[in-house]
């Protein structure tokens, strides 16, 4: 991934920001500035979604290119928002094989990865099992 | 008054037992854990770092109050393992959490109190009316070379409390600072370990400081051990806070709740601002709490802390994030070889 490319997109990395339409309550990520649905007659308006959601489908990679040949094995699944839209993202597990579809799964703040040992260093949002935390 | 309006503190979920590390290096685990008090220490996940784990302090600090993101107008990153040597950890912080563009940042550097020096700037700028909140995180994911004695102790955490002077869950009545020029501890540009002069760490370093900022407290503000309900001390392992709160009088009962590093390690500039954290997650309204911090170079921040009605208000939701003790519950446990991993202490082709 370019710097450019990147730093263009780190709204939506960083927050999940998408878009709406106030006209009819559609939801967009990544964001569309024109409702397919409403036409001239929507506006679609900033929104930030809280990304909490659920595994539609999903499959563990072993094998990554060398940006993410580190991180092997992990899980890249499709994931239903709450919200509306469906986003591509990887699920931090410790163990793979624990990955199922319909796993509950919210988002958190991690490196996507880094342009070798000088470059830029990427964020992004991935996704963890959305369980309670345990009483201490 | 200035004070605290709301905190968040994260801990990655690995853990790696001080028995295993002396496994590695022969040396006796019995020995370094009764001596340091420290049984387990984090580290980070494969791809967590200071900023990741600053920014999951700052949402869970704003998952507990509504705060407008917009009027958060100065963020601060005190730690000694920012991702980037040039290039701002506070501001990958600010626009994580929808605070940019109209806001001040910077990343603080004093070995283990950075993080405290970042409440101390925010109060001023609060207090000057320069800015309605300020964000003051400690974080670190702390490095010790291989085999170093550092490396039984250096832990990943931190902790975020937004300053600001509406109705704050707890009133910082003062905070006074103690420093001067000790070589104890230090890492040189470009190296990847830091440096320490061994025992010289102890008196001229840790407890001169640590006293000399708390007696200053007391003396400015006519206070004993005895007006405070709980005490967090710096925590590089568990015989320090426990000797220096000895020394100025205070109880073990007092630093109990704020003592984390036995099953955490030393998390550095997040150590004494999450043991501030877990005692935060069990004060009530009317406790006053003492708060010193001891950064290496070598300084200490003291804090007078009065917690409010407010932390018992509908504005205030404790229970919108997870508390230290949860975070610390339920880790993930490896061994020496999974922990080089993580830590990037393997070199890669």
């Amino acid at each position: 991934m370019s710097v450019p490319r990147f730093w263009r997109k780190i709204r939506q990395r960083y927050n999940l920001e998408g878009t709406r339409c106030t006209s009819c309550g559609r939801t967009f990520y990544p964001p569309r500035s024109f409702c397919p649905d409403c036409r001239r007659a929507g506006e679609t308006v900033p929104f930030r979604f809280r990304g909490r959601g659920e595994i539609v489908t999903f499959t563990v990679i072993r094998t990554a290119s060398d940006a993410f040949a580190q991180q092997t094995p992990f899980v890249l699944a499709i994931i239903q928002l709450e919200e509306g839209p469906r986003v591509t993202g990887q699920v931090v597990l410790e163990d793979v094989s624990e990955a199922r579809i319909g796993m509950r799964v919210r988002p958190v703040f991690r490196r996507i990865g880094t342009e070798g040992e000088s470059g830029v260093i990427y964020y992004g949002t991935k996704y963890v099992p959305d369980v309670p935390y345990p009483d201490a | 008054m200035t004070g605290i309006i709301t905190y968040g503190a994260y801990i990655p979920r690995y853990r790696i037992r001080l028995e295993e590390i002396a496994r590695v290096w022969g040396d006796n685990a019995q020995d370094i854990i009764g001596g340091l008090g420290v049984r387990e220490k984090s580290l980070p996940d494969l791809d967590e770092d200071t900023a990741t784990i600053a920014v999951e302090a700052a949402r869970f600090a704003l998952a507990r109050r509504t705060v407008d993101p917009a009027e958060i107008g100065a963020v601060y990153v005190g730690s000694e393992s920012h991702p980037y040597a040039v290039k701002p950890t506070a501001c990958t912080v600010g626009e994580a959490i929808g605070a940019t563009p109209v806001m001040t940042a910077a990343d603080y550097e004093f070995a283990c109190k950075a993080g405290t020096a970042g409440i101390q700037t925010c109060m001023g700028l609060v207090g000057a009316g320069m800015v309605r909140y300020g964000l003051a995180i400690g974080a670190d994911v702390a490095q010790g070379a291989p085999s170093d004695a550092l490396e039984y102790t250096a832990a990943a955490g931190g902790a975020a409390f937004l300053i600001g002077a509406d109705d704050p869950i707890a009133t910082i009545h003062r905070t006074v600072s103690f420093t001067t020029d000790t070589p104890d501890f230090w890492r040189r540009e470009g190296q990847n370990y830091p440096r320490h002069g061994g025992r010289f760490t102890g008196d001229p370093g840790y407890f001169k400081h640590v006293q000399g900022a708390a007696r200053l407290m007391f003396e400015q503000t006519g206070k004993s051990p005895k007006d405070y309900d709980y005490a967090v001390f710096h925590q590089p392992n568990a015989k320090f806070p426990q000797r220096v709160a000895e020394m100025l009088g205070f109880t073990p009962e007092q630093i109990r709740p704020g003592l984390v590093v036995p099953t955490l390690g030393n998390t550095y500039s997040g150590a004494s601002m999450i043991g501030l954290a877990a005692t935060l997650d069990i004060a009530k309204p009317g406790d006053r709490i003492f708060v010193t911090s001891f950064g290496s170079g070598a300084g200490s921040d003291s804090f007078d802390i009065e917690v409010t009605d407010a932390i018992e208000s509908e504005a205030f939701k404790r229970e919108g994030a997870p508390t230290v003790r949860q975070l610390l519950a339920n880790p993930i446990y490896v061994d020496y070889a999974v922990y080089a991993r993580h830590k990037g202490k393997i070199v890669m082709q």
